[in-house]
């Protein structure tokens, strides 16, 4: 008899399977969800901390203030020795007078303004940097250069998101791979019951000459299909907790810096990657149960 | 066709269950293996179907041999044999139908061809009319006729019982015996284990009496322990 792939068998059979004993496989998919959720939670944190410091990257620059003692001239000569740093991506030089007209700019109002003289105001270089985690190595260069006075920066926000954000990915990292392998054994335990319960009916198929594959493949559908479940009630979940937090950040926030990035728009990818992550579990903690099987 | 060359085995915990057996059963034959208890029947009959390997000596069912075979086509070799064990083995939470079915997918059989192959190896077992039965609502005789019926659905070369008619009364026993002898008749090789003395001598069959791992006797005409009646 021809051999064929009887996709509807198994189907059929792995679905009716996870009702057999309910409750293990709902143990399973509780912990999909819980580990797609810390996958996702911390993913997500990441993603949005990325996006502030991409947000901070842009304006990525600081100031170079230049000794009040040096002359516009004097001054303008020190470029060339600022771009020679490494990292410095462009340099733009603003005098006193200008920084001032900026500073003055909406703050018509304000009477102390008047007493500001424009030599209060030192001439001063605009600097970019083109790697925002290598600020505090650029601006430790900048000072050291004849003729600049002082620095301003905001290199403690700036690092603040890189370490954030180091050890989001870090504690994501750490804790994705241990629920991982958690999830992976949890499924390979029920498909492992699975087979409990079905261990007449596969003795039979054996003895009448199933192959392997065939016995195997109705419990490769089931962890599936337990992980793609997981995977969908995550997204979901996902979704509530993203709109609920973006929620409370967004109002207990004073800082402009910190922008979110809406769920709807990454979706699809997070679909996508729980999706594949749930059935790459699922599948894999089936062929973890049934490895026995490929013995005769 | 089945042959058993100086087979020996041992099993793990270090009991010689078989010492030096040799045995030729030839396509369309009935054999009756006989012996008292322990003496290695059901062993000779797992060694045959793959159930276990053996520890000495050459095996070849149905073309394949057993002592070099690769372990992905053991199952092509089972489907060349139908098993029938002493205790049915049916599936309780299906129908008869339904037993006979999951025989035929397992071995990825077209819905087209269960429709077709079922009707008629229900009827020849006399079954026709309890398709939709449960397990549990049949007797013991039409349960092991329901496992007849699965170890025949896939058209086996060669059918195996393990003491088909241990737990049956004599006249379910004679009757199920009538019924393996009918279907030898049909040409498909039998291999009967039991422990039945009348029933052997009933049907004038060749008689393979194993006693304690060796092969005792070996003729034809219904004899048993030697004794010939
Ligand atoms: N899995 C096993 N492990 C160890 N010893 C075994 C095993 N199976 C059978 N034996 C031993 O091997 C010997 C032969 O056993 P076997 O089951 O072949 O006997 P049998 O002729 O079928 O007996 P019975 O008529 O009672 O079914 C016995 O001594 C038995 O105890
Ligand atoms: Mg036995």
């Amino acid at each position: 008899m021809a051999r064929r792939f009887d996709a509807g068998y198994y189907f059929s059979e792995g679905f009716h399977s996870i009702f057999t004993h309910g409750f293990m496989s709902f143990a399973a998919v509780c912990m999909i969800v819980a580990c797609l959720l810390i996958m996702g939670s911390f993913s997500l944190l990441a993603v949005n901390l990325d996006h502030m410091l991409g947000d901070l990257e842009a304006e990525n620059e600081f100031l170079a203030y230049i000794d009040e003692n040096y002359t516009e001239e004097q001054a303008l000569g020190l470029q060339a020795e600022i771009e020679a740093i490494p990292n410095v991506s462009k340099v733009t030089f603003v005098t006193r007078a200008q920084a001032l007209e900026d500073w003055k700019e909406g703050r018509e109002q304000n009477d102390l303004l008047d007493s500001l003289q424009p030599e209060v105001l030192r001439d001063r270089y605009r600097i970019h940097v083109s790697d925002i985690e290598q600020l505090g190595q650029t601006v430790d260069q900048v000072e050291l250069i004849q003729g600049v006075a002082d620095t301003s920066v905001a290199l403690e926000i700036a690092q603040g998101f890189v370490l954030v954000r180091n050890i989001a990915t870090g504690v994501a990292a750490v804790l994705i791979g241990i629920l991982l392998i958690v999830s992976l054994f949890i499924i390979a335990n029920t498909i492992k019951l699975a087979t409990f319960y079905r261990r007449e009916e596969i003795a039979i198929m054996k003895m009448c000459g199933a192959t392997n594959a065939f016995v195997q493949w109705p419990f490769v559908v089931e962890g599936m299909l337990l992980g793609l479940t997981g995977a969908l009630i995550a997204f979901f979940a996902q979704w509530g907790i993203y709109q609920l937090v973006a929620k409370l950040v967004i109002q207990g926030n004073g800082l402009s810096l910190v922008t979110v990035t809406s769920y709807l728009s990454m979706a699809r990818n997070i679909l996508a990657v729980f999706c594949g992550t749930g059935a790459l579990i699922g599948v894999g903690g089936s062929l973890l149960a049934i490895r026995k099987f490929l013995q005769v | 066709m089945i042959r058993l060359i100086d087979v020996y085995k041992e099993y793990d915990n270090g009991t010689k269950a078989l010492k030096g057996v040799n045995m030729r059963i030839d396509d369309g034959e009935f054999v009756f293996l006989v012996g008292p208890s322990g003496s290695g029947k059901s062993t000779v009959i797992k060694l045959i179907t793959g159930e276990i390997a053996a520890t000495q000596g050459k095996l070849m069912v149905n073309g394949y041999s057993l002592n070099n075979i690769a372990p992905r086509q053991i199952p092509y070799m089972r489907r060349t044999l139908g098993i029938i064990f002493q205790d049915f083995r049916l599936i309780e939470k299906k129908t008869v139908y339904e037993n006979l079915s999951f025989a035929m997918r397992a071995i990825g059989a077209s819905p087209r061809e269960v429709r077709r192959r079922i009707p008629y190896v229900l009827q020849l077992v006399g079954l026709d009319q309890k398709a939709d039965r449960y397990p549990g609502q049949l007797s013991g005789g039409e349960q092991q006729r329901v496992a007849i019926a699965r170890a025949l659905v896939n058209n086996p070369s060669m059918i195996i019982a393990d003491e088909p008619t241990g737990n049956l009364d004599p006249q379910r026993s004679l009757e199920i015996m009538m019924l393996l002898e009918r279907i030898n008749e049909l040409g498909t090789t039998m291999l009967v284990v039991t422990h039945e003395k009348n029933l052997v001598n009933r049907f004038a069959k060749r008689v393979v009496a194993i006693e304690n791992g060796r092969i005792i006797s070996d003729e034809t005409g219904g004899y048993y322990n030697g004794e010939k009646i």
